[in-house]
């Protein structure tokens, strides 16, 4: 059977390459980055290295990155960490509300011990306006906090316009790129942000390494005490393999986007294409060119996104669902709700996320088989019988 | 999440008594599109003996395999038997359900429940049926 894996936001496999650079780490070069010997130092050279690569991929300085184990981290240390740094300045933070789990759930944690938050709303392809975030901004504001691409729908944010606002304003703006970083450009300067988040098994690097930028001259308060490493804003010893293996992969992203995008385009839009045409009562969510080159998230009428996963497993096709019946919650994914998607339409969403192992052979099976199953399961609905019923009536 | 029981994927991939019955004894809807789950029981009955039981259901992996279960294990049981019929023994005749799957459960209960109290209602008897609110959050349909 043919294995289709077309889960990409989930995760990506390490390549080949990013797996060669980190296999010494493990036991040849098992040092220490902070001990003066040559063992130490050896590590200590293989983490700068993968520093340098890291900073170039997003084109800030070695400097100014600080690795962390995992794109949540990441978050969460740039969320807490810069609010309460520059508490002194106020006790305002804006976000959007389709932020990922790991802004909401710290910010959630700082509202609890006296900020407050303000929680941007989006029009319904997942796009903020500049002109909310400027209205919002006050003088007790110290940060904004908007991502750079939804993780779920792909949206791009004008991230650029919000960065001169929030420099004009004096206002700290951090954005999470965990979703685009390694796909599309990303430039600290150009963007004009202060914090940045990525993670390296977003893009074909290992889990376990993830980073933050912070531009050179802000201030931002360790979250995990206790030790000199990450210039004495991260104490741990460092992940020496995963780091290396997120600094090869930034480097080979930084050859590859333009690649990417268009050899990831071209196949989400005939995978776009194909379904819209084969699948009646379907929904692209996101927005229709501001979007991730190889996300597809739709939501069909009548069916629930579980039973659609579980049948396209069985065909060996790999992919993610956003229903309210994989969540503990059973409540539909908060993106979907916030860009006004029906409720009962966001239970039957696909997200589908290509990578570069995927091909037009992969698309065009899973074009052929997922109309059969939506076919199938809504034959099995009630939902479906009643569509039926009232359109023969009208 | 846990993973679904072999009996389950089974129930689900294959599930039994998809369908409708014309004219049915007894027609229970429950569920909510809202929460990811619409079951629809339909109930033949002869005698006081569930002839025919079959369903449609809007929902997950789960949902699918609780009302395939639930209409195998109600067809040529007597109505009292039938309203014995718990989502515990649903559960268990599957091999089990992931926790935050449970609900599925209840709400296979819940719809051959609502399809019995019918079946009382057309039949002009008095409904010994409680449709319980169990399951923790609303189940009307809608």
């Amino acid at each position: 059977m043919r294995k289709v894996y077309l889960d990409h936001a989930a995760t990506t496999p390490v390549h080949p390459k990013v797996l060669e650079a980190m296999l010494p780490y493990f036991s040849g070069k098992f040092g220490n980055p902070s001990n003066l010997h040559d063992v130490g130092r050896e590590a200590k050279d293989a983490l700068e290295e993968a520093r340098t690569k890291t900073a170039a991929l997003i084109n800030g300085k070695p400097e100014e990155i600080y690795f962390t184990a995992s794109g949540a981290e990441s978050n969460n240390f740039a969320i807490k960490g810069l609010a309460q740094a520059n508490s002194q300045k106020g006790n305002h933070i804006i976000v959007s509300q389709i932020e990922h789990f790991s802004v909401l759930h710290p910010v959630k944690t700082l509202e609890k011990s006296g900020f407050k938050v303000t929680y941007l709303e989006t029009d319904k392809t997942g796009l903020v306006d500049p002109a909310d975030v400027e209205k919002a901004i006050t003088r007790e504001t110290v940060l904004v906090s908007i991502m750079h691409a939804n993780n779920e729908i792909g949206t791009i944010q004008p991230i650029e316009e919000i960065g001169k606002i929030t420099k004009e304003k004096g206002v700290l703006f951090h954005t999470d790129a965990v979703a685009s970083v390694g796909w599309v450009p990303v430039d600290v300067k150009a963007l004009g942000v202060d914090a940045l988040s990525l993670s390296g098994h977003q893009f074909y690097g290992p889990k376990g390494a993830a980073a933050l930028f912070v531009r050179k001259g802000v201030r931002i308060k360790p979250q995990i005490e206790g030790g000199i490493q990450e210039d004495g804003r991260r104490a741990g010893t460092e992940n020496v393999p995963a780091i290396v293996g997120l600094g090869k992969a930034a480097e080979l992203a930084s050859a590859e986007i333009p690649h990417r995008m268009s050899y990831l385009s071209a196949l989400r839009d005939r995978l776009q294409k194909g379904l819209t045409e084969k699948i009646d009562h379907l929904v692209i969510n996101g927005h229709p060119t501001r979007r991730l080159p190889h996300n597809l998230n739709l939501s069909l009428w009548y069916v629930e996104g579980e039973s659609m996963l579980l049948f396209l497993n069985m065909e060996g096709v790999s992919v993610s669902s956003g229903s309210a019946c994989t969540s503990r919650s059973l409540k539909a994914s908060h993106v979907l709700v916030c860009i006004g998607t029906d409720a009962a339409v966001a239970n039957g969403t696909l997200l589908m996320s290509l990578g570069m192992g995927n091909t037009a052979k992969d698309i065009d099976y899973v074009i052929e088989k997922l109309p059969p199953i939506v076919q199938r399961l809504r034959e099995m609905s009630p939902l479906y019988e009643d569509m039926i019923k009232q359109e023969k009536v009208r | 999440m846990e993973q679904y029981s072999s009996k389950v994927m089974e129930h689900f991939a294959h599930p039994h008594n998809v369908g409708e019955i014309e004219n049915a004894d007894g027609v229970g809807t429950v569920g909510n599109p809202v929460c990811g789950d619409v079951m629809r029981l339909y109930i033949k009955v002869e005698g006081d003996v569930i002839a025919d039981a079959k369903f449609k259901t809007f929902g997950c992996g789960a949902a699918i395999a609780t009302s395939s279960m639930v209409t195998d294990l109600v067809k040529g049981k007597t109505i009292n038997e039938a309203l014995q019929v718990s989502n515990a023994a649903v559960a268990e005749a599957l091999g089990g359900l992931p926790k935050v799957k449970m609900h599925c459960s209840v709400l296979a209960e819940e719809a051959l429940k609502s399809a019995l109290d019918d079946y009382y209602k057309k039949k002009g008897i008095p409904s010994p049926v409680k449709m319980s609110a169990e399951s923790g959050h609303e189940h009307q349909a809608e």
